[in-house]
This record gives structure tokens, C-alpha cells and sequence, in this order.
């Protein structure tokens, strides 16, 4: 994996990160209107580089979840096991 | 319905062929207090849970797990993928190794296969939740031994992040419970 593409995927780590922890903490303060706030913005923000980071270097999500070009691109190594940072 | 994303949840970084520390990581994999466990508890105790919220942490912890999971394995992937026949002996692997090769399995540190046993499913939402916050302190815990075991500062980096999502997940657990026993408490008014 290039620089260019390992940074942009730790990017996208970190922020999903976010949404994960702030995720848990909404699911037992549901009337927090800040965390709620802070969530739906990293939705907005994880959405954006995505989208960027899945058109250059294929999908990150398979069963429908992004498009792919020719050819079928899910397939392609490195698997996540396989990165090196 | 599960959507597999290919990335990690946080980057693994390993210094070298380490078949000593893997021995000892591997238990977070397929051992009692490990995250296969953590993950297959969660999620087969939800479907007993009353309340929509503990319904929601139970998926969402238990898919968390998942993605621990995965790092675990990549950490033990990656500390044995290079190391040699000598190495792996010298490491008192070569038991595992006789079974397994390099691949992946389900056994704790002294190589015990995974059980159903290690994990509790008894449809009271009270005892669940309790299983649950003891076993993130044994996680926790866990972790804490195998930070001691590591003299590996990147794999030690990643073993660190794990421990804090126990304190999380244990955490989210207790505030379950308290939801849990308010909702008890308000139903027994009528």
C-alpha cells in the first residue's frame, strides 16, 4: 500500500473510530444533543473521504455498499491483515 | 445482516517475527476471556434483553468484538508470518505448529481449543449484563498480563488500545444495568 493511500485509510480509521465510541455512548444516552451533534457531523465527514478513498482504491464495503470498476475490485489484496502502516 | 469493511479498526504494527509474544496473544483469540468469546456472548444474549437500548448495546459491543477480533489475529498473523522453523521452536510453538502451521485457530495461551463453555447465556437481563462487566475486567486484565509479556512497543501500542476499549465496553455494561434496573423498578409500580 502507497503512502498516499495508507494515510488517507488511517484517516478514515480514526474518524470511524469516532463514530464507533461515540456510537456506544449514544446507545445509553440517547437525550445527549452534543454527542448527537458530534455523531451525525463524523457521519457527514466519514461519508465524504470514503467516497474519495473507495473511488481511487476500490471498495471498502462489499453486499451493495459501494460500486466497483472493471474489473470486480472487492478481490484485490491488501486484506486488512496485510497493510502495513 | 453483517457488512464486512476492509480495513482494521486500528492499525497493527509488529517489529519483526515475535512466535513467543503470538503464544501468549493468542489467547485473546480463541481464549476464555478473548474476543471471539466477547463477541459470541454479546451477541446470542440479545435476543433475551427487554429493553431496545440493551438490545443495542449488546449489537453493538458484540459487533465491536468482531473487529478486535480481526486485530488479534492480524497481531498473531504478522508476529509468526516470517518467523523460522528455529524460531518457532525455540519459542515453544512447534505444539502449535505441528497442528496448525502458520494458520489461525481458536486456542487460548497454553492451547486449548474455544469453548461454548466459556461464555453464559441466562435470559435474565440482570445476571447477563453482570457476566458481561466481569467479563471486560477479564479482558481488561488479560490484557494488562500480555502488556507485561510484550517487549515488542508497537504490538504493546496496540494491546493498549484494546485494554481501553474494555474500560469502555465495561462502562457502557454498567449504565445498561442501571437502565435495566430502572425499567425493573417503574414496572413494578402497577
Amino acid at each position: 500500500m502507497m503512502p498516499e493511500q495508507a494515510q488517507l485509510l488511517t484517516q478514515i480509521m480514526a474518524l470511524e473510530f469516532t463514530a464507533v465510541d461515540l456510537n456506544l455512548y449514544l446507545d445509553t444516552h440517547p437525550d445527549d444533543q452534543r454527542a448527537l451533534m458530534d455523531y451525525n457531523s463524523t457521519v457527514q465527514e466519514l461519508a465524504i473521504l470514503k467516497d474519495q478513498y473507495q473511488r481511487r482504491y476500490g471498495p471498502l464495503t462489499n453486499f451493495g455498499y459501494a460500486p466497483s470498476q472493471y474489473p470486480w475490485a472487492w478481490v484485490n489484496d491488501p486484506w486488512p491483515w496485510e497493510v502495513s502502516f | 445482516m453483517w457488512i464486512y469493511e476492509k480495513k482494521l479498526e486500528y492499525p497493527v504494527r509488529v517489529s519483526g517475527p515475535n512466535p513467543r509474544l503470538a503464544k501468549a496473544i493468542i489467547t485473546q483469540y480463541g481464549g476464555p476471556d478473548g474476543e471471539l468469546a466477547a463477541s459470541l456472548r454479546y451477541l446470542t444474549q440479545r435476543y433475551s434483553m427487554p429493553l431496545s437500548q440493551a438490545k443495542a448495546v449488546l449489537t453493538d459491543i458484540g459487533t465491536e468484538e468482531l473487529a478486535h477480533m480481526e486485530i488479534v489475529a492480524t497481531l498473531v498473523y504478522n508476529l509468526i508470518r516470517d518467523a523460522s522453523i528455529q524460531e518457532i521452536r525455540a519459542a515453544g510453538m512447534d505444539n502449535y505448529y505441528a497442528d496448525h502451521d502458520k494458520a489461525l485457530y481458536f486456542v487460548n495461551a497454553s492451547g486449548a481449543p474455544w469453548t461454548a463453555a466459556y461464555i453464559q447465556s441466562k435470559g435474565d437481563p440482570i445476571t447477563d449484563l453482570h457476566e458481561d462487566m466481569a467479563a471486560e475486567q477479564k479482558a481488561r486484565s488479560t490484557y494488562e498480563y500480555l502488556i507485561q509479556l510484550s517487549d515488542d512497543p508497537l504490538v504493546t501500542e496496540t494491546l493498549a488500545f484494546l485494554r481501553e476499549r474494555e474500560v469502555v465496553h465495561y462502562q457502557r455494561f454498567g449504565e445498561m444495568l442501571q437502565l435495566v434496573y430502572e425499567w425493573q423498578g417503574s414496572r413494578h409500580i402497577f
